[in-house]
């Protein structure tokens, strides 16, 4: 399909072939970059829906103090903390629901852990059921400072804590992976910018020639834009082949490791798709900044 | 047709090639032009097909003042030349088949039609079993009737030859001048840079004869028994 004769001898420079190779490599990282992107919008999207959609907190016992003058709430009795906890978080907006889970309920929970009956005088910390409204707005990592402040020996549990840092990285690393597939994209264009103006160059008589037989420069720039074309066509099949088959070993690899905490790695059909629009773009890119600058180039030819 | 104002020429800062230059050429003339080498021929024709702006004066070519033309008006008027280069500028890496053709490709021409009529014009040149050979595997003289075919595939009303009969001998030489007369019969302009004395001599056409950079029009010799 690619082999139109060409009024340039363009298949025959070396400069062209390279681009092949820049494209491929380009495609390749923006796919991977992009599918780091889209997985990680997927876990954080479940994370947030099946996990951060409720959290526990704990209240510590502590060591009653009796008799001492006003050391504040420090020693206050458990059930006035908890009292205290749940007012604070039935008034924080975004709650849902909030509830108190009694002494017996957490006992029957810890007993599969600790064996047997428990001790009667075994502290026990109390323990609050929250549910979040969705979607969550609640900035779990600050209510649990303000409560750790507000609340002695309150704690917000570790995995919802986990959880939000996770997301506040994962957000990070997905900024991060929208940058490279940024930086690949303009690295792409110049790449592009520098083989046609080499080509330009070493044609300059033919590319001469051709303007005074009476060629435009849109004649012209087809020239340079069906032989772009050809060699990123090649090297974006390459490179998008190359990267769907890295994605698919990752997520076959990762399939035998997965913990309780990572969500399967695999893409829905949709978002494969959107990774196939990289190889896509990525010639329609070269394609128009060869026209752009052909036609920038010789608008300077008498 | 053409008109020459004053003109002149110098390549970068280097001395003037072309002084003063002024002449008219109607359309439908047949002219020489002859000049020692390096008196500026190639130079003048470069001027006509706008490949090289002149330094001063004013050129008007098809009745259009080129300094009043956009770059978008360049390759329409263009089309209407046709040029043979004194070093031919053949493609190497096309058969002579598409150099030939690349004129009525340009033009948008259909394909069969751009075949038939190629083939025919090369055939017409005495290169009907050279139609898929590149320009280097051809001699001198099969290379410059490639060029001229290629000048003169789209009826151009215009054309300039820089020599176009240095290469071949006497008798393609003759044949060639007459495919030029006959084009011109039709009503192309022709200018025709030659060193050939005898051609000049034998077609009586006038001449334009440049000498120390300006330039006399010498009316054809003897020609006044008609
Ligand atoms: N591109 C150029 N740059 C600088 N000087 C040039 C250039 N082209 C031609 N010249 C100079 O201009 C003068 C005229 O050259 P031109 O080629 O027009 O002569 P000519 O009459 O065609 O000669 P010939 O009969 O040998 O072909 C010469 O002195 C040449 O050195
Ligand atoms: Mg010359």
């Amino acid at each position: 399909m690619f082999r139109q004769r060409s009024d340039l001898p363009l298949t025959r420079d070396l400069t062209g072939h390279y681009l092949a190779w820049i494209v491929a490599v380009m495609v390749y990282l923006g796919m991977l970059a992009l599918a780091v992107a889209l997985v990680l919008a997927d876990m954080a999207a479940r994370w947030e829906t099946g996990l951060v959609g409720s959290l526990t907190v704990q209240i510590a016992p502590m060591p009653e103090t009796p008799g001492t003058t006003g050391a504040g709430t420090a020693a206050a009795p458990l059930a006035a903390r908890t009292e205290l906890a749940l007012s604070l978080l039935r008034s924080t907006p975004g709650v849902e629901r909030v509830t108190a889970i009694s002494a017996t309920r957490a006992a029957e929970l810890l007993e599969p852990w600790l064996g047997g009956t428990l001790p009667a005088d075994l502290p026990l910390p109390a323990l609050i059921d929250v549910v979040l409204k969705r979607p969550v707005t609640v900035d779990v990592a600050e209510l649990a400072v303000r409560l750790g402040g507000a609340v002695p020996g309150a704690r917000v549990d570790d995995q919802a804590m986990w959880l939000a840092d996770l997301r506040a990285l994962a957000r990070l690393v997905q900024l991060v992976a929208f940058a490279i597939v940024a930086l690949v994209g303009s690295a792409c264009v110049i790449a592009v910018i520098f083989s046609v103006r080499a080509g330009l160059a070493i044609h300059h008589p033919v590319v001469e020639l051709l303007h005074i037989m009476g060629a435009t420069d849109r004649y012209v720039a087809r020239q340079f834009e069906v032989h772009v074309l050809g060699l990123a066509l090649r090297g974006a099949v390459g490179g998008a082949l190359l990267a769907l088959l890295t994605l698919y070993a990752v997520g076959h690899a990762a399939n035998g490791l997965r913990g309780a905490m990572l969500p399967t790695l695999s893409l829905p059909p949709a978002e494969l798709l959107l990774l196939v629009v990289v190889p896509l773009v990525a010639c329609l890119l070269a394609v128009m900044t060869t026209r752009w600058t052909v036609r920038h180039t010789l608008a300077a030819m008498p | 047709m053409i008109r020459f104002e004053n003109i002149g020429l110098r390549y970068g800062s280097g001395p003037e090639i072309l002084r003063d230059i002024s002449f008219m050429l109607a359309p439908g003339s047949f002219h020489f032009l002859t000049g020692a080498s390096g008196a500026g021929k190639s130079s003048l024709l470069r001027l006509i097909y706008l490949s090289l702006r002149p330094t001063r004066g004013s050129l008007t070519v098809f009745g259009q003042n080129i300094d009043d033309l956009s770059r978008d008006q360049l390759p329409a008027l263009r089309r209407k030349i046709g040029v043979v280069f004194q070093n031919f500028r053949l493609l190497d890496h096309l058969s002579a088949l598409d150099n030939v053709a690349l004129p009525l490709r340009m033009a948008g021409l259909a394909e069969a039609q751009v075949q038939d009529h190629v083939s025919e014009l090369l055939r017409w040149v005495g290169l009907g079993n050279h139609l898929d050979a590149k320009p280097p595997t051809l001699s001198g003289g099969q290379q410059q009737r490639v060029a001229i075919a290629r000048s003169v595939i789209n009826r151009p009303r215009l054309i300039l030859a820089d020599e176009p009969t240095g290469n071949v001998d006497d008798g393609i030489g003759m044949r060639l001048l007459y495919l030029f007369e006959e084009l011109n019969k039709l009503g192309t302009t022709m200018i025709i840079a030659t060193h050939n004395e005898g051609l000049v001599e034998q077609f009586r056409h006038p001449r334009l004869h440049l000498e120390n950079g300006t330039l006399t029009v010498i009316p054809p010799a003897g020609g006044s028994e008609g």
